[in-house]
Parts: C-alpha cells; structure tokens; sequence
C-alpha cells in the first residue's frame, strides 16, 4: 500500500471530476453508451481457443458474447495499438457467457481470450472499417481519463466478486482454497492501486502490512488474513476480519467507481505503480507469508500499462518517441517476468534468486525511468 | 475535501495555522561559549587567521556544561557506535569509561588515544595510538557519550550494575510507528559514542581507538559512517542539502537561541533523573533509508510538494527565500501552497507543537543486492524528553507524504550526560558515584 495519491485528493487543483455519466454501475466492462449494439458476435473461448465470430466490422458499437468453455476462469480484450484496452470483461467463470459492448472507431484492433487470467492471450485480428473520428488533444486527453475509468470499473466488479469468494472460503475453514484465491483477487486489488488508494484509512485497512499500523491500531485486511492462512493454518478466528475487508472493498468499490483521475493523476499513477513493484514486489515485503508477490508484480505491471496506453492516442501526436521506448521497455519487463511463470500462476518470491530478483529490478528501473517522462508531456499540452 | 479550517488541533493544544511566539524570533548572534563550545590551542603549527569563529581545523573544548558535539557547530564527518556491555562486573566498566574519558580528552585536542602515542613507545609493545591521525590537525572533532535503557535494565530484566533505581523515566525504548521495518541487529545498545570531525580519518580514529580501549567490557553492537552534515545547527552556517537534493535543517534549533535550547533540548533541575542527567539531553538515532530510484523519477512538482520548499532556494513553498517564514496559512490559487500532507508542515515545530534539536548526517552504505543505493539519512535529534521530541514529531508524521520515500531501518535512544566539569570529572561519574 502507499499513501502518496490520498493526499491528492485533498488538492482543489487535481480535485477528483465525478463522473455524472453513464458507465457506474455496468459490470460488463462495456462503453455503455447510447448507442444500441448492431450486432451481437460470439465468442467461443476455451483453455486452448478463442474463436471470434468476426475478423472485420464497420465502425460502431458491437457486443461480444463471450463463453467460457474450457476449465479455467477467462477474461475478454479487445485491444487497440499498444495493448490499449477498448474494452474488457473479466472473471468469466467456466460455463458462463459473459457480454461486452464497445464502440470502435475504424482502426487494426485485436481480441485476446485469457484462460488462466495470465499471460498475452489468444489473440485475433479484428479489422474495423469506415470512419474514423480525429479527436484534438484536450478531446484524447479527456477520452483517456474515460478509458480509465472504464478499466477501473471492470477490475473493481472483479475485485468484488474475488474477495466475496476468499472471504466465503475464509469463513467456511477452507484453508486451500483461499490460499488459492488470494493472489487472485489481489491482482483486481493491485491494478487500480493509484484510484483505489486515495480513500483516506480504507487503503491501510484493506492493504496495510503488518507494521504499518501505528501503536493502538489493529493489523487487519488481505495480509492479517493471509498470515493466518500461511503462519499457522488456522482462520477460526478470521471471520470478524474477513467481513471488515469485505466490508471495506465494498465500500472502496463504490467509490473508485464514481472517479475519473485527470491525466496527470494517470501519468502518475502509472509511476507509482512501478515504484510499488521497486519497493514493495521484489523485495518479497508484500506477501511475506504466502510470497505470491510476483502476482501483485504483474497486476501492478498491467495497472501501469493501463494507465499509460489509455493516454496513448495523446501520447502518439505529442511524442512518439517516448511511446516507442515505453512500448519497448514494457515489452523487456513482460519477458523478464514472464521467465517465472508456473502453470496458471507464478513461481513465489523466495524461489527467485537474487540474480533473478535483480533482473526484475533493473528492469523495473529503466521502464520507471521511461514511464516518469509520461507526466511531463502530459502537462505540456 | 480540502479542509479550510485546517486539521484538528493537535495535543499539545497548539493550533495548526498558528504561529509560536518564539518560532522564527531574532537568534542572538552571539555565540554562547558554554554551549557551544570555546576554542582551545591546537597541537599543530596550523593558524587559521579568521576573525569569524574556528575553523574547521581547530579542536573544540572538550569540558564545558553540556557534552559537546550537541549544540557545537556540526562538523562534516560521523562515526557513530553502539555498544553491548559485555561483563556484568560494575567496576570494570567503570575503568573503561575513566579510560575513555582520559582517551577523549586528548583525541579531541588533537592529542595520541594513549599517553605514549604511536611511534614513542616500546619495541615490543603494540602502541596505544593506531597512527592513522598522525600529522591530521584536530578537525573540530567532539566525542559525545549516551546510555542506553538497557544499561541500567537488560531486556531480560536484569539490574546488572545497580543502575535500574537511577534510570530516568523517559528513557525507555521508542514505541512503534506505523512502516517502521526497523533491524534489532542495529538498533538499541547499552551505551553510544558519537564521533563528529571535519576530517573522516580522524572521527575513525578516535572510534577505533576507543573501541580498542573497550576490549573485554563492551562489544560494538553497531556501527554508522556519516558524511555531510544534513543540518545547520549554527546560524553561522549554511544549510546543507540531504541526499533528496533539499536543503534540511533551515528551521533547525540553533546554539544561539538558548532560550529554546533550555525549553527543548536540555534536561532541567526539575527532570526525572536530574540527579546525574540535569544539563544532559536525550539523543534518539534512526537509520532513515531514502528510496533513491523512486525519488529521482518523482518530478520536480511532486518533490516540492513533498517537501514543501522549493529545491532551488529551500524558500517555503510561497515564499521567496529560504528563511522567509514558513506561512501555513498563504494561499495561491485558492490552495494552500504548502501542502497538509508535506513534511515541512508536519514537522515544523508550529504543526507538530514541539522542536529538537537535529544533527543527521547523510550515509551511502554501498548498493543493496538489487543495485540499488543503500542510502539516506542518519538522523540524530537531541531533546529534553523523547516522548514529547521526537516521538511527538513522529507521530505526527504519520501522513507525511515522505513516507513513500523512506524507511525507517533502525532505531535507538540514549540519555547523554551533562558536559565534564574538569581534569578530575569521567563519563558517567554522576551516575556511578552518585
């Protein structure tokens, strides 16, 4: 957890805008518009396939229809350049359909299907033709805190739903298979850090480390529960802190999903997020009893890219340069992580060595190093 | 959200947005020569003619009313240990602090660790000077003594030296903060020794040396290298900027407002443990690691923010110059322009109700295994009482915006006794004879 972004919500100039628009309440992930679908396009995903029913479409909003057939749970993309998300839908359990609505201007797009929930995907090219709107700067500047806002919202209906299903487990003794859930829903939790960290005490509540609290405070949240579950096996007595995290995620939930970050709250965001996985991810401090933190390294990974290519239309006219090395050194980072995958997970923190550890460190570096000049072109405009 | 009024009163009763009376008063430009120190011949040939005080070659006095190297001048260099007492036998610790002492004495004039020296002594008896500060002048170094809670009780609980009785009541360990990761391995100790120079090779020495005079009674527990002073603790002096790139110290307690140094730094007639400690201070060291890489790809606005003064001049965000007021209450475009999450409000001494006296000193300790400096602040505050210094100031630190830049790595406190009176007078003699 960090407490950098709360403050700003205490400055009139980055002053929060509340979105008074559509959008709240839409678990789907869709853009929620106006504008009726013109079609519905299924999409047949399974373990090994992701079969999407269209490769070209005219400009306009579409729903996807997508269903999980294979064993584990999936999520849905539809990505622009530079794995900007257009639109997502997360947490298809096997068995379910799930719908997407989205509204694409003319442009190369792909589909990617995520079994497992990691990884790039299966992906698909998606071709949509007809016109396609130039939007100014203030106009992308604008759409990229919408984009945002979009994503935040399909990671915290997500995120609800994971942490009610540890809680369940929690609370029903099942010590297994909340050990299993809990680097899952942390990964909602650990996308949307910079938005979800700007609620006052609910952060330290939700997401304080033992030691955080000062004296008279008591330790509670994912890491209270996830020492009962790692250190002694025993969750007899969690119930009362796993409803006060449901509780607080809840509450949490509800407000990230009636706040915009203005650009320059993204651009920084998307640092902080890395300075999360620089101090807090590759030193093994945030899961220091299950040491799942290579989870929460690439959910902070992901959060920051989300945030980065939501301004990338901007980005693109205002310096194409930086996006090209930004695109580089994310891409360098994905790789040097991606060599410590296991199965549908990630190895754990202290199986890494310290070489390995400093390779995920210097990478970190240089992208953090890319990613600071983001604020400062954004601020130019 | 932004509270107009400002946050609730802290407290020490003090309102947020108001100013002490005696914060920012007239410092007397007068140097105090009991408290900070007068000059006293050097063994070496060098005269520095300067009409402006001593220079950073001259020996500061070692006897006075209060330790030196509290209100003294802060030198450039640090050598800070901390020790374990290994024997339990009362009069040998004894004869080392009358050891140290007289060590002490002439370290800090510029003198051999040992009445022989280096080269004078026999053939075959190892010299009771280690050489290295041969032919170095005696670089202002001062030597400052503390005692640790675990002196007069072990963690255990065992009076060893029949102290427990005489053991003032704030001395006791720091509570917890919130993000603390501190290491016991270098935190705590039963006694301190606080080494500061204008040269590095002639603070080692004296560590070293007293370190060798200690051999079979104490047992260094830790150890700190210090380099660049990070506060002005003189207004004859600049402030120094602190490895964030910041000036650090511009409202520091100076030697020359006494008045504030009897409120906040020294302990009183009327103190817990006056009996031996009236004229002492408590001193309180954390090991602050700064979070480089991050720091630096924080922009400049987020830095300031941070801090609330501007890099360039360290003038209060607001404000022009570095010693212009620090003005909580101005506004720019209808915001306040130091932020109530900086550390310049947390810790100014109007918002957090108390002041102490800081002393830190900046310390790169090599890289971490990930290639990362290992670096930040040494930071030592002496205060009358710790619970109403720095504990106070730390508290209220709780949402300073720093955190997300630092960690508290280690943690210790020890109460310094009063200056040495004479030729006759040894560490701890108060407290021993008493």
């Amino acid at each position: 957890m960090f407490l950098r972004d709360r403050r700003l919500a205490l400055l009139p100039a980055l002053a929060l805008a509340v979105l008074t628009a559509a959008c709240g309440g839409s678990d789907d992930g869709g853009n929620g518009g106006s504008t009726a679908a013109a079609d519905t396009i299924p999409v047949a995903a399974t373990d090994d396939f992701c079969e999407v029913e269209a490769s070209e479409l005219e400009a306009g909003t579409h729903e996807f229809e997508v269903t999980n057939g294979g064993s584990k749970i999936t999520e849905f993309y539809v990505y622009a350049e530079g794995d900007r998300v257009m639109a997502e839908v997360e947490n298809i359990a096997p068995g379910l359909s799930r719908p997407l609505l989205v509204e694409l201007p003319a442009g190369e797009y792909e589909t990617a299907c995520k079994p497992g929930m990691i990884g790039d995907g299966i992906r698909n090219p998606l071709t949509v033709t007809g016109e396609s709107a130039q939007l100014s700067e203030d106009e992308s500047l604008a759409q990229a805190a919408e984009d945002y806002q979009r994503y935040v919202q399909s990671q915290t209906a997500a995120l609800t739903e994971q942490t009610t299903a540890f809680v369940e487990a929690v609370k029903a003794g099942d010590i297994e298979g909340a050990k299993a859930l809990f680097p899952v829903a942390r990964t909602y939790w650990e996308r949307i850090e910079p938005v979800a960290e700007i609620f006052g005490d609910l952060d330290p509540r939700i997401d304080g480390r033992e030691g955080d609290q000062a004296e008279g405070e008591d330790f509670t949240g994912y890491h209270r529960i996830e020492k009962a579950l790692w250190e002694t096996g025993d969750v007899s007595d969690m119930g009362p802190y796993a409803d006060q995290l449901q509780a607080d995620v809840a509450e949490i939930v509800a407000l990230a999903n009636e706040t915009t970050l203005d650009p320059l709250q993204l651009a920084n965001g998307a640092k902080a997020l890395l300075d999360e996985v620089a101090t807090g991810k590759i030193t093994g401090e945030e899961d220091r009893y299950s040491h799942t933190d290579l989870w929460d390294f690439a959910a902070n990974l992901e959060g920051s890219q989300a945030a980065v290519q939501a301004l990338r239309p901007y980005l693109e006219e205002a310096d194409p340069e930086l996006v090209t090395e930004i695109d580089e050194r994310f891409a360098e980072t994905e790789a040097e992580l991606g060599q410590y995958r296991a199965g549908d997970g990630w190895m754990l923190h202290d199986q890494l060595s310290e070489e390995q550890l400093k390779g995920l460190s210097d990478s970190i570096t240089a992208l953090t190093e890319s990613v600071s000049q983001v604020a400062a072109v954004v601020a130019d405009r | 959200m932004t509270e107009q009024q400002g946050p609730e009163p802290q407290p020490a009763g003090v309102s947020r947005r108001r100013l002490f009376g005696w914060v920012g008063a007239g410092t007397a430009g007068v140097l105090a020569a009991g408290a900070t120190g007068g000059m006293i011949g050097r063994t070496t040939a060098v005269e520095t003619a300067s009409s402006s005080g001593p220079g950073p070659d001259d020996a500061v006095e070692f006897t006075g009313a209060h330790q030196a190297g509290i209100v003294t001048p802060a030198q450039d260099r640090l050598h800070f240990v901390a020790f374990d007492v290994t024997t339990d036998d009362r009069d040998e610790l004894v004869e080392v602090l009358k050891n140290w002492t007289a060590a002490a004495r002439r370290m800090t004039a510029g003198r051999d660790a040992g009445p022989v020296g280096a080269v004078e002594g026999e053939r075959f008896a190892p010299p009771d000077d280690t050489g290295e500060a041969i032919g170095l002048p005696p670089s202002g170094l001062t030597l400052t003594i503390g005692f640790g809670p675990t002196l007069f009780r072990t963690a255990e609980g065992v009076d060893r030296f029949g102290l427990d009785a005489r053991r003032p009541a704030p001395l006791t360990d720091l509570p917890a903060f919130a993000g603390d990761q501190l290491d016991p391995a270098i935190s705590g100790g039963d006694i301190c020794i606080q080494a500061c120079a204008n040269d590095p090779q002639v603070a080692v020495h004296a560590v070293r040396n007293l370190v060798r005079l200690g051999a079979g009674v104490v047992s260094v527990r830790w150890s700190q290298l210090g380099f660049g002073r990070t506060s002005s603790t003189s207004t004859g002096q600049d402030t120094p900027r602190n490895l964030f790139g910041f000036k650090d110290g511009t409202n520091n307690l100076k030697a020359e407002n006494e008045t504030a140094l009897d409120r906040f730094v020294w302990v009183t007639d009327d103190d817990s443990g006056a009996d031996w400690l009236s004229g002492g201070s408590y001193l309180v060291t954390r090991r602050i690691r700064m979070l480089i890489e991050p720091w630096d790809t924080s922009t400049l606005d987020e830095q300031h923010r941070t801090i609330g003064r501007t890099k360039g001049t360290g003038a209060p965000l607001g404000q022009r110059e570095e010693f212009d007021p620090v003005d909580f209450r101005k506004q720019v475009d209808g915001e306040f322009a130091i932020p109530e999450t900086s550390h310049v409000f947390l810790a100014n001494p109007t918002n957090s109700g108390t002041a102490i006296l800081r002393r830190g000193y900046s310390f790169v300790d090599g890289s971490d295994g990930l290639g990362r400096l290992d670096a930040g602040l040494f930071f030592i505050a002496y205060q009358r009482d710790p619970e109403t210094g720095f504990v106070q100031v730390q508290r209220n630190l709780r949402l300073d915006a720093m955190n997300e830049y630092i960690r508290h790595t280690s943690s210790a406190v020890f109460a310094c006794p009063p200056g040495i009176r004479d030729d006759a007078d040894w560490w701890g003699r108060a407290l021993f004879d008493g």
